[in-house]
């Protein structure tokens, strides 16, 4: 049987990786896309550790987060359309006029 | 138990007000044409509603909706402040967002929904509550940032804000996961009941500390505060008001709700952790302010300042550092709101006149708005006997309680730094000759604002005692 | 140490998300790397069948890869970044830095987790099944987590409205 440990253990080398995407990748969707790897890897975490305890809290919150995840990307997505519109570009380094 | 409780639904009475206006704005926006007027009205309204409701249920003390919810003093006092924060702004937006051609029912309603997700955050004790809490008002400012569409700062401020958010929320969302797999629960209330179980293990530390951190960026501390700048500068100016201090003010309700009310950390290696927080926002925002041209991003570096300040109650850890961050935010909403439409009021079309520079000579062109100006600039210098004075004499004096002398100290010395920013700009409108003028004639309506604001800027300094009763928890 | 069938798809499944995670983030085509989550969200959906969240492993499929990540798709089709210029992902010492702090923070974590002493639960197999039904789910959501529930649709109402509002062509 698997042990609760290899679980975390998985979901913080993932949540590390979306981390390191972050920092590192210039186009603002790839940045957004990290961030849902880093989502996701909490939700790996909540779900074992509520199978672990047997309590159902941690899926009811894997819950919420999908509907925050859904959100976001319905913003996000859309403030990314609202500066291409204006920019003609997503990379986050021409984003000058104000310093990063 | 998991009953349901029409009663349940009184004790949040101004949080459904809030919703219900909410709701009719939308529907409003799609059967009228010109829906901008009334939706004002409409807004006013519902907000005027929820803060009598607020007032009758006072400190109601009885935990709803199967225990994630309590209004309570707390709760209370937090929902009043933001309802009184989010009726000013908007007051003080109407004729900003008209004048840049942005005046949209839509703003109304993501302010609204903005005020309810940070009553959630004052009023959860639950982290399920207390995260949708967050998001559901960092979606909403995400959004008014970049309401000025057409503006390439306001879209990049938008979208800065945005990334830099969303991926804060993932370690807020990985310290909750943390803290519910150590402790099997995530109602706050348990938590807290058991703290002592818990508090030396160490991936409940590792949750701490990145629940610390999550928060930590939204109330701007340094280092976690690089986004403010940017994002202030950018954002509608009346957006900016509204966002350093209604939202400033519910990041630090959910820091104390996790940081005071559930855990005890007061003189451990935490709390040092807070302190060192507090400490360098207080350094990095005074003397960042100092070399900034541009007031809003003055005002920013500021406002991180006064995060520090306000920190400063939570590493103290006791009892006067909760009622002294409370009193500190109640004063800081008004003064800031205050001192940002006054910004937004000379501000002009395309970014155009923020510099210091522009505001050379004002107390010649609009004697009313210099003077009033020059009682937010004094307030938040902390002259007495202003507001801000008493704000950080709270602050200061728990932490000395709380054997942090050296941190006080600094925030007095910090503070004395931050006269000399604040009264560069007093000193530009009455002792410098230039040109500074207003966009527009501020209406009747807008002077009554701001002067009220100013005038309860000194009350509270007159009458502290007043606010830190109700904060307490009596009248 | 005997296999089970059990561990064999953990480790599969696990060694499947670490890689597609890494292929997200080094990918230059948005294209690539929105089909390279899809593929860490169909593994992440199989982890959560090993942990018995059936329900959860459904709604993360149609949810995640079915909805959000067909939008991801959809806006970067309708901005044409296929073919953008290749942005210049320069290797830059603040970078390094950024990885290196990163790697300090996971090494942290890993300690935490595995040789902190903190004793983890072991799973009761029954009760695990349980809560991880359709049903118990449902009857959840509408019962004890009524409140954020409903605080959930005004959250999408909210984006529903942000959207709008940031990405409508033409306003009134």
């Amino acid at each position: 049987m698997i042990e609760l440990e290899s679980y975390l253990l998985l979901s913080a080398i993932t949540f590390v990786i979306g981390v390191i995407g972050v920092l590192t990748r210039r186009n603002a969707i790839i940045v957004f896309m990290s961030i849902e790897l880093m989502l996701n890897s909490v939700n790996l975490t909540l779900v074992a550790f509520s199978a672990f305890l047997g309590d159902p809290t941690g899926q009811m919150l894997v819950f919420f987060v999908m509907t925050v995840a859904a959100a976001e990307a319905a913003v996000g997505l859309a403030i990314i359309i609202a500066l291409f519109r204006n920019k003609q570009t997503l990379n986050i380094d021409e984003i000058n006029i104000l310093k990063w | 138990m998991n009953k349901f409780n029409v009663l349940d639904l009184w004790y949040s009475s101004p949080l459904v007000t809030l919703v219900v206006t909410g709701l009719v704005l939308l529907v409003l926006e799609g059967f009228r044409r010109k829906s901008q007027r009334m939706a004002f009205g409409v807004s006013a309204a519902g907000i005027i509603i929820a803060i009598g409701l607020t007032i009758v249920t006072y400190g109601e003390n009885q935990p709803a909706f199967n225990n994630t919810f309590l209004q309570g003093t707390f709760g209370s006092f937090f929902s009043f402040v933001f309802l009184a924060a989010g009726l000013l702004s908007l007051i003080l937006s109407r004729e900003y967002l008209e004048r840049l051609n942005i005046h949209r029912t839509e703003y109304y309603a993501l302010v609204i929904f903005a005020i309810v997700g940070m009553m959630l955050m004052a009023s959860a004790i639950d982290l399920v509550v207390l995260f949708l809490g967050v998001e559901l008002m960092s979606l909403c400012l995400y959004v008014l940032a970049g309401f000025m569409r057409t503006r390439v700062t306001s879209n990049e401020s938008a979208l800065k804000y945005f990334l830099l958010g969303a991926f804060v929320t993932g370690f807020l969302l990985y310290g909750i996961a943390l803290l519910y797999g150590t402790t099997g629960t995530t109602n706050l209330v348990t938590i807290g009941k058991n703290f002592e179980a818990y508090s030396g293990n160490a991936v409940f530390l590792l949750g701490v500390g990145m629940v610390m951190m999550g928060l930590s960026f939204k109330i701007a501390a340094a280092p976690f505060h690089l986004w403010a700048p940017d994002v202030y500068e950018g954002a509608p100016t009346s957006v900016t008001g509204f966002m350093s201090t209604a939202a400033k003010a519910a990041a630090f309700a959910a820091f104390i709700t996790v940081f005071l009310r559930t855990f005890e950390f007061a003189g451990t290696k935490v709390s040092e952790i807070l302190a060192i927080l507090a400490a360098v926002s207080m350094m990095i925002g005074n003397i960042a302010a100092i070399a900034q041209n541009n007031v809003k991003r003055m005002l920013a570096y500021s406002s991180v300042a006064h995060a520090g300040y306000m920190l400063t109650g939570i590493a103290a850890g006791n009892e006067e550092g909760q009622i002294g961050i409370m009193f500190y935010l109640a004063a800081y909403v008004f003064m800031n709101l205050g001192a940002f439409s006054i910004v937004s009021l000379v501000e002009g079309q395309n970014d155009t006149r923020l510099s210091f520079d522009d505001y050379s000579g004002l107390s010649k062109q609009q004697p009313l708005l210099a003077a009033l100006m020059s009682v937010f600039m004094f307030s938040l210098a902390g002259i007495p006997p202003l507001a801000g004075f008493f704000g950080k004499y709270y602050v200061f004096l728990a932490a000395v309680k709380a054997d942090l002398t050296w941190l006080a100290i600094l925030g007095v010395l910090t503070s004395l730094i931050s006269v000399y920013y604040y009264l560069r700009l007093v000193v530009l409108m009455y002792f410098r000759d230039g040109e500074a003028q207003v966009a527009a004639k501020p209406s009747l309506g807008t002077i009554v604002a701001i002067s009220l604001a100013a005038f309860l800027v000194l009350q509270l300094g007159l009458y502290p005692s007043l606010v830190v009763n109700i904060a307490r928890g009596g009248f | 140490m005997i296999m089970t069938f059990e561990t064999v798809l953990f480790y599969f499944l696990a060694a499947a998300s670490i890689a597609s995670a890494v292929m997200v983030i080094t990918r230059r085509s948005p294209v690539m790397s929105v089909l390279f989550l899809i593929v860490n969200f169909f593994s992440l959906a199989g982890l959560y069948l090993t942990l018995h969240a059936q329900f959860i492993a459904v709604i993360q499929i149609i949810v995640y890869a079915g909805a959000i990540m067909v939008l991801f798709l959809f806006v970067i089709m309708l901005l044409n970044l296929g073919d953008e210029q290749r942005l210049a992902e320069r290797i830059s010492y603040k970078k390094m830095i950024a990885v290196g702090l990163s790697f300090a923070v996971l090494m942290e974590v890993l300690y935490v987790v595995a040789y902190s002493g903190t004793e983890f639960p072991t799973k009761n197999l029954e009760r695990a099944v349980e809560i991880g039904t359709v049903e118990y789910i449902g009857r959840e959501l509408f019962t004890t987590f009524l409140f954020p529930f409903e605080i959930t649709s005004i959250l999408l109402l909210a984006a529903i409205i942000g959207a709008v509002v940031m990405a409508k062509k033409k306003i009134d």
